[in-house]
């Protein structure tokens, strides 16, 4: 009893761990099915079919590709716009800055749909064509949002100190910038442009208003699961998803063991 | 992932040092004028062509619509979809409260006793978001089945008011828990992270139960999180229509499935959009009331 008393906390943020994981879980384990059935919702029978033939149903790969470059042009747009921003708040006084928060604050504050249905009731006011570029237009909006309080975030976490020091050795603000403030907050704009891209590439409400009869991967799935999701979605979904953490977690792990490296450097 | 942790503090961190602060604004605008120029563009100048098109009036042909001030538009979409509204806030709340029970002790445990393990949770707390939103919400369908696990058990108990889950209000509200946690254990852990452990130990040491040392000297100090995680589960949650779409009856739909019904499928542009404006309008207030009495006014 005693010893429940003292894990129960840690007990819970393990089971909250795993309740965020078992829906993953069940993606990942329904690739490796052969649905009995149009509809790949219960376990039936082992099969690799849909990871042999990845591309083995029509549409599936194309609006993948289509959510993968929609991601990389949305991400790159957004997180340069939203870096810049985050820079002028940090670094300078000026007039607008509570506007230009509250610009920032507003679209994170916005129901999707409300995005989505506004972006589209203006481009059909303009009669402007929906497709890939109505969605990247969109997805760039919402991501710059998310990369300002990201790289803001960091901003204000670094020690002045450490610009001080490099003025002090003479070094002209463009070294400075290059050379010093730059690297430090290069983790925060890649972690910024990391969120964008998952972002991006999983948004369906906002995509679904503005795409017109384009097809991102949301937006095939979203169509399939009336007529039952092929298994080849569940398997470009869990390789992603793979893909992903490994990355993030190869990223962190260098990234501590540099900060130790450094630490102990400065401690000798 | 640092995304959203400065939500949970303000801006009380704000460095502009003394060299910075001289230099010239113009520097500062021309840094802003491409991101802001887009958000204006992309945001601003939508939401007001929304608030036209919600005054447009019908020509007779349909999906076409001509400039009007029909302000009758707000009274026929509050007339016929007001208990929708209700529905959406009613699930959207239970949601946010469930999500905040839930993820307080994951949050606590990062916070304070994940030691080394720390910054890996953190990852493994915003890992689901690398998993399509869609199929995730999709596999509840599988947890949840009629046959399933999940569902007899409670069944045995007879707790199930119509004998499933699927397809009924508790999916909806159960997906709308699920796939907003990320945006409530990451303020949450901001703010509780900010707090001296040592004041813990200050409250034990006076004589203060653990209980009473958290609802006085943790709970109010893990606030400013609290109202960034509440609102930011609470919002995208009460605009939300796929997880009442996939795991919802249609009696459960929600605002959300009515705007993009309006919208994609009747082209009632002018009532979808009167629909959109109304739920911005009921969650700014909600927002700026709730931040008003939390007392925390820089969420950004």
């Amino acid at each position: 009893m005693r010893w429940l008393r003292k894990n129960l906390i840690p007990i819970i943020g393990l089971l909250v761990l795993v309740y965020l994981f078992v829906p993953i879980a069940v993606v990942a384990i329904l690739s490796f099915n052969k649905p009995d059935g149009k509809f790949n919702i219960s376990w039936n029978q082992f099969s690799l079919d849909a990871w042999q033939n990845i591309c083995g149903v029509p549409g599936v790969c194309g609006s993948f590709v289509t959510s993968i470059q929609i991601g990389l042009i949305a991400t790159l747009v957004g997180t340069i716009f939203g870096t810049m921003i985050a820079f002028a708040l940090v670094r300078y006084r000026f007039r607008g800055r509570s506007t230009t928060n509250l610009l920032i604050f507003l679209p994170m504050a916005t129901p999707e749909v409300v995005l989505g249905s506004s972006l589209l009731a203006l481009f059909l006011n303009l009669a402007f064509p929906l497709g890939f570029w109505t969605v990247t237009i969109a997805h760039i909006m919402f991501i710059i949002s998310f990369v300002v309080v990201t790289v803001k975030a960091r901003l204000q976490g670094m020690d002045p100190r450490l610009e001080e020091a490099a003025r002090d050795l003479y070094a002209d603000p463009t070294a400075t910038f290059r050379y010093v403030t730059f690297p430090l907050v290069l983790p925060g704009i890649l972690g910024a442009a990391l969120l964008g891209f998952s972002l991006s590439f999983d948004d369906y409400i906002i995509s679904a208003f503005n795409a017109g009869t384009l097809v991102t991967f949301p937006i095939y799935i979203w169509g399939a699961a009336q007529r039952g999701i092929p298994v080849q979605v569940n398997a470009l979904a869990t390789l992603v998803f793979v893909i992903a953490l490994v990355t993030v977690v190869s990223v962190q792990i260098i990234g501590a063991r540099r900060r130790r490296k450094m630490e102990s450097a400065v401690g000798s | 992932m640092p995304a959203l942790a400065p939500s949970a503090g303000g801006s009380a961190g704000v460095v502009v040092s003394g060299a910075a602060a001289q230099r010239r604004p113009r520097t500062a605008y021309l840094l802003l004028i491409p991101g802001i120029a887009w958000l204006t563009i992309f945001f601003v100048v939508p939401l007001i062509s929304l608030f036209f098109t919600s005054l447009q009036a019908p020509t007779g042909k349909s999906g076409v619509y001509q400039p009007a001030f029909e302000v009758s538009n707000y009274l026929v979409a509050i007339q016929e979809y007001w208990p929708t509204f209700v529905k959406s806030f009613i699930y959207s709340g239970i949601a946010t409260v469930l999500a905040l029970v839930i993820a307080y002790p994951l949050a606590y445990f990062i916070a304070f006793r994940a030691g080394k393990w720390r910054a890996l949770l953190l990852v493994l707390v915003v890992a689901p978001f690398f998993a399509s939103f869609l199929l995730r919400t999709y596999a509840w369908r599988t947890i949840l089945a009629d046959e399933g696990f999940i569902t007899s058990f409670f069944n045995a108990l007879h707790l199930l008011p119509e004998n499933r889950i699927l397809n009924t209000p508790i999916a909806v509200v159960l997906g709308l828990t699920y796939n907003f946690l990320p945006f409530m254990i990451l303020p949450l852990y901001a703010a509780l992270e900010r707090i001296d452990p040592r004041l813990i130990e200050a409250a034990g040491d006076l004589y203060a139960s653990p209980f009473t040392g958290f609802r006085k000297v943790i709970w109010p100090l893990s606030l400013p999180g609290v109202v960034a995680g509440t609102l930011l589960t609470f919002i995208p949650a009460s605009g939300d229509y796929i997880n009442a779409t996939l795991l919802g009856a249609p009696s459960d739909r929600m605002v959300g499935n009515a705007i993009q019904t309006n919208f994609l499928q009747f082209r009632d542009y002018p009532i979808a959009s009167a629909l959109s404006f109304i739920l911005m309008a009921i969650i700014l207030t909600v927002v700026f009331v709730y931040i008003r009495r939390a007392g925390t006014e820089d969420l950004v």
